[in-house]
């Protein structure tokens, strides 16, 4: 474990007796849990490698609950984290040793389904894929679908801002919900947006999604729902070359096709996947590319010739078109198997997620070798190939002393090289701890004291999911300062924080 | 109003706003002054003219991603976009002939700055779901980057929504990175006439419902003397056909609009061209299926787009009581135009809820410690 969490604060253990009766006096019964055995599952989450049992565990089940949890927190300056179901990727739900996590899966009520506004009210806790349970029997669903959706919670979703495969043309959990309630570290209830289309005044919304738990914690969740596509169908392209398949994907977006998935898997990715579950996907491509498109019938088999006539000028040499809607599944059950399939290559693997350009891509992809080879550790390469998202799995063996470490400082330079190339860090697993000290690498630190100041402007104290997203957390009076000119603040009529 | 001032640089502006900061000066930032008519008006504040910083930095359309100075005039944009066969993912639109000034002024950065989107804002989202990055300074006169320029990012706060719609209150824009889509091949409209106003929203609504993938919907009170109600399906024109069948036979009475016809009704419903100018213009943003109750509480001329979801109104009500029609339906309404006088004593954007409205204020301070875009515009 490379990546230091802030030491514990001494004082702060040492209250451990008081700060658990003063949560057993908020949620009574088992919704306060501070045995050590107790603990134990909840002491990381789907970023297994950095562990840390926290103080102790409140599962409150009501929003009165959580405003006086976190009210008493700010009052006794104890930090808190927050947490879903626990599969975040980047250590977001990481728990603290001097911290309250505060576990939200009891709030796992949907309150409202609304088809003439087509919207749906959940409580955070409720899971990703119960939303679109909920209404696909009237043929409506919830679009972002990450990997984890039957699991993941839609709380965490809005706290990561989680994509899925079908972002390109959905877009991200930001561009699907309407409005949150959330509560604030000082215990207040606050209600942005809503169930029309736009919030009033600055879209504070926006910047709570995707705020990794740093700015409040989420009670309530409003969420736009979508009628399901007629038909949906799949191509399976298999291409001799990276750059050709790299290829096909850009011609397809210049012929106006925005697809409702389009994924790309590397040679070793295929095999490792086809080895799992027995697809029938070819072993003798270097690239293969899922290229899925819904909408009417008309649409779909207008656009799948399209696109297959694309993929044979780029010099596919294989091409399946799904029948049915059974074969279409079979095309994805590999892709969604990739994660599963790279643990039946080594004992342990590390996702990466960065994002680039897309026409960088068989460069990027080349230097991946090239850098796989230096640290001597295998990678398999799945992506989101539409948007350029990247997902590189590092296989290493964490009992070998030193190869958790060696994979994380391989994994660092494949996101140093998205940033080189003009991508990002992180395109929809979060900063977490996991990136958290390789901000700097995108952002100077103008750009990131810009960012801690919003951090500041709803959590002063720094109390809330201390230690993740920023690599230094500078105390907020010291960002603050401003430069007093001749002793005189100017605008004396402006209220201050 | 105090002498504009217009410079050319990142630095020149971080100078302009470090000094207003120090002297007590307050800045109004401005593109082409399409919207200067919004907002209560600012007589000691210096406005800044940000046409400055006009140019393309970078576009590479399969890519869909493009780059452009703040300043650049949305019409060169939209050109520009227009000529690789692609259109910015949102639905922008000029403010000029609305508020009576020449149409062609508006710059992509007032364009963020105000959070405009037209009639798509129902299928495509608005300028804040398609704003990836952009650069600024802020109030301390400090140049910072947000966002990036690829299509997929969660690296740090979303600072680009909050700028969207933030009416040069958090900083100036001085570049943008905005998601572009491939334009439709087609786009056909179909019309039912003399719906009252809940039969055409639930129309709407059954319409948005319905898998033919609607990508604008709106309702006139009166247009070539009834009420119509549109719904426009944009694409491929083998898709647009299917799905034009599938709303013909979900709703009584409709037919094809002429697309000349079309042509013209779009931009009119855009801008609410067919409401009175003399009187008060509001934008009320509800849920659709609340906005009957709006309309019954409000008197005036109006029409509406979004599928119901916004309500442009002209109406000489007390501003109050429109403010409280809108929020009675859990919506928010905001005085788009109205002579000097009204815009001086009617804040132009909804009041907050207080907890909400000092939570906005830190955020403010965060980017603006010294209140230097303070103008009292808003």
């Amino acid at each position: 474990m490379s990546i230091k969490m802030p030491a514990p604060d001494e004082t702060v253990l040492a209250r451990r007796g008081e700060i658990v009766a003063a949560m057993r006096a908020i949620v009574p019964g088992e919704g306060v849990i501070d045995k050590a055995d107790e603990l134990r599952p909840y002491e990381s989450d789907a970023l297994t490698a950095y562990r840390q049992p926290p103080m102790v565990v409140v599962l409150p089940e009501t929003t009165e609950q959580v405003a006086a949890i976190l009210r008493w927190c700010h009052a006794n300056r104890v930090k808190v984290v927050p947490r879903g179901a626990g599969t975040s990727l980047s250590g977001g739900a990481l728990p603290l040793a001097d911290g309250v996590l505060l576990g939200m899966a009891r709030f796992n009520r949907i309150l409202d389904v609304d088809y003439a506004d087509r919207l749906v009210v959940v409580q955070p806790g409720v899971t990703n894929l119960a939303i679109t349970r909920a209404v696909e029997d009237d043929g409506f669903y919830y679009a972002p679908d990450p990997s984890s959706q039957i699991a993941c919670t839609i709380g965490g979703n809005v706290a990561e801002n989680s994509g899925g495969v079908h972002c390109l043309k959905y877009g991200l959990t930001t561009n699907n919900v309407l409005g949150v309630e959330f509560v604030t570290i000082e215990g207040e209830v606050l209600r942005v947006g809503g169930r029309g289309l736009e919030p009033a005044g600055l879209d504070l919304l926006g910047v709570i999604v995707g705020s990794e738990g740093l700015l409040g914690v989420v009670t309530e969740v409003t969420v736009r729902i979508l009628p399901r596509p007629e038909t949906a169908r799949a191509l399976l392209i298999g291409f001799p070359e990276v750059e050709g398949a790299g290829r096909c994907v850009a011609d397809v977006i210049a012929a106006g096709i925005i697809p409702a998935g389009m994924e790309m898997m590397d040679k070793p990715a295929v095999h490792a996947a086809e080895a799992f579950v027995q697809v029938g996907y070819p072993l003798d491509v270097e690239a293969l590319l899922i290229v899925e498109l819904d909408g009417p019938a008309a649409e779909c088999s207008h656009l799948l010739e399209e696109v297959e006539t694309i993929a044979r000028a780029n010099g596919a040499v294989s091409i399946r078109i799904s029948t049915d809607d059974a074969e279409r599944v079979a095309f994805w059950a590999g892709r969604k198997a990739a994660f599963p399939a790279a643990g039946r290559l080594a004992p342990d693997y590390l996702c990466m997620d960065g994002t680039i350009p897309r026409r960088r891509l068989p460069d990027v992809l080349a230097r991946m070798r090239a850098l796989s080879e230096q640290y001597g550790l295998g990678v398999i390469n799945v992506f989101h190939a539409g948007d350029g998202n990247l997902h590189p799995l590092i296989l290493y063996d964490a009992n070998k002393p030193g190869e958790l470490e060696h994979a994380e400082a391989f994994g660092a330079d494949i996101l140093r090289l998205c940033v080189e190339v003009g991508g990002v860090l992180t395109g929809e697993h979060g900063v977490g701890v996991e990136k958290r000290d390789l901000m700097p690498v995108m952002f100077s630190p103008v750009d990131l004291a810009q960012q801690q100041r919003v951090k500041c402007a709803f959590d002063p104290d720094l109390l809330l999911n201390p230690g993740k997203m920023f690599p230094e957390l500078h105390r907020c009076a010291e960002l603050g300062r401003m430069h007093v000119h001749r002793g005189v603040l100017p605008f004396p009529d402006l209220p201050r924080f | 109003m105090v002498g504009a001032i217009r410079p050319d640089s990142a630095d020149a502006l971080a100078a302009i706003i470090a000094d207003a900061a120090s002297d007590g000066t307050r800045l109004r930032l401005r593109g082409g002054g399409s919207k200067d008519a919004i907002g209560a008006p600012t007589p000691d504040a210096r406005i800044v003219d940000m046409r400055g910083f006009s140019g393309v930095v970078d576009y590479d359309p399969p890519e869909l991603v493009l780059t452009v100075k703040a300043g650049t005039p949305l019409a060169e944009v939209q050109a520009l976009v227009a000529d690789q066969g692609q259109m910015l993912a949102f639905d922008p639109f000029d403010h000029g002939a609305m508020l009576g000034c020449a149409d062609g002024e508006a710059t992509i950065g007032g364009i963020v700055a105000a959070g405009v989107a037209g009639p798509t804002r129902v299928s495509r989202g608005a300028a804040r779901d398609h704003l990836l990055g952009f650069v600024g300074v802020s109030g301390r006169g400090e140049r910072f980057v947000a966002g990036a320029k690829v299509v997929k990012n969660v690296t740090g706060y979303d600072l680009p929504k909050l700028i969207t719609g933030s009416w040069g209150r958090l900083a100036a824009i001085t570049e943008v990175t905005l998601k572009v889509l491939p334009a439709p091949r087609l786009q056909r409209t179909l019309g039912v006439a003399g719906l009252d106003p809940a039969a055409a929203i639930s129309a709407m609504a059954r319409a948005m419902g319905s898998a033919a993938e609607v990508s604008a919907a709106a309702h006139l009170q009166d247009w070539n003397g009834a009420p119509l109600t549109a719904i426009r399906l944009d694409g491929f024109p083998s898709s647009v056909e299917a799905r034009a069948a599938i709303i013909t036979a979900l709703i009584d009475g409709v037919a094809p609009v002429a697309d000349e016809e079309a042509a013209r009704l779009w931009p009119a419903i855009t801008t609410a061209a067919p409401l009175p100018t003399d009187v008060p213009l509001w934008r009320i943003v509800a849920p659709a299926a609340r906005m009957p109750d709006v309309i019954a509480a409000v008197g005036g001329r109006w029409l509406l787009d979004w599928a119901g979801g916004l309500l442009w109104l002209a109406s000489t009500d007390d501003a109050q009581a429109i403010r409280a029609a809108a929020m009675q339906a859990g919506g928010h309404a905001m005085l788009v135009r109205a002579d000097a006088e009204t815009r001086a004593a009617v804040p132009a954007l909804h009041p907050q809820p207080k907890a909400l409205a000092t939570l906005e204020e830190r955020v403010r301070r965060a980017f603006d410690p010294a209140g230097v875009f303070e103008t009292g515009r808003f």
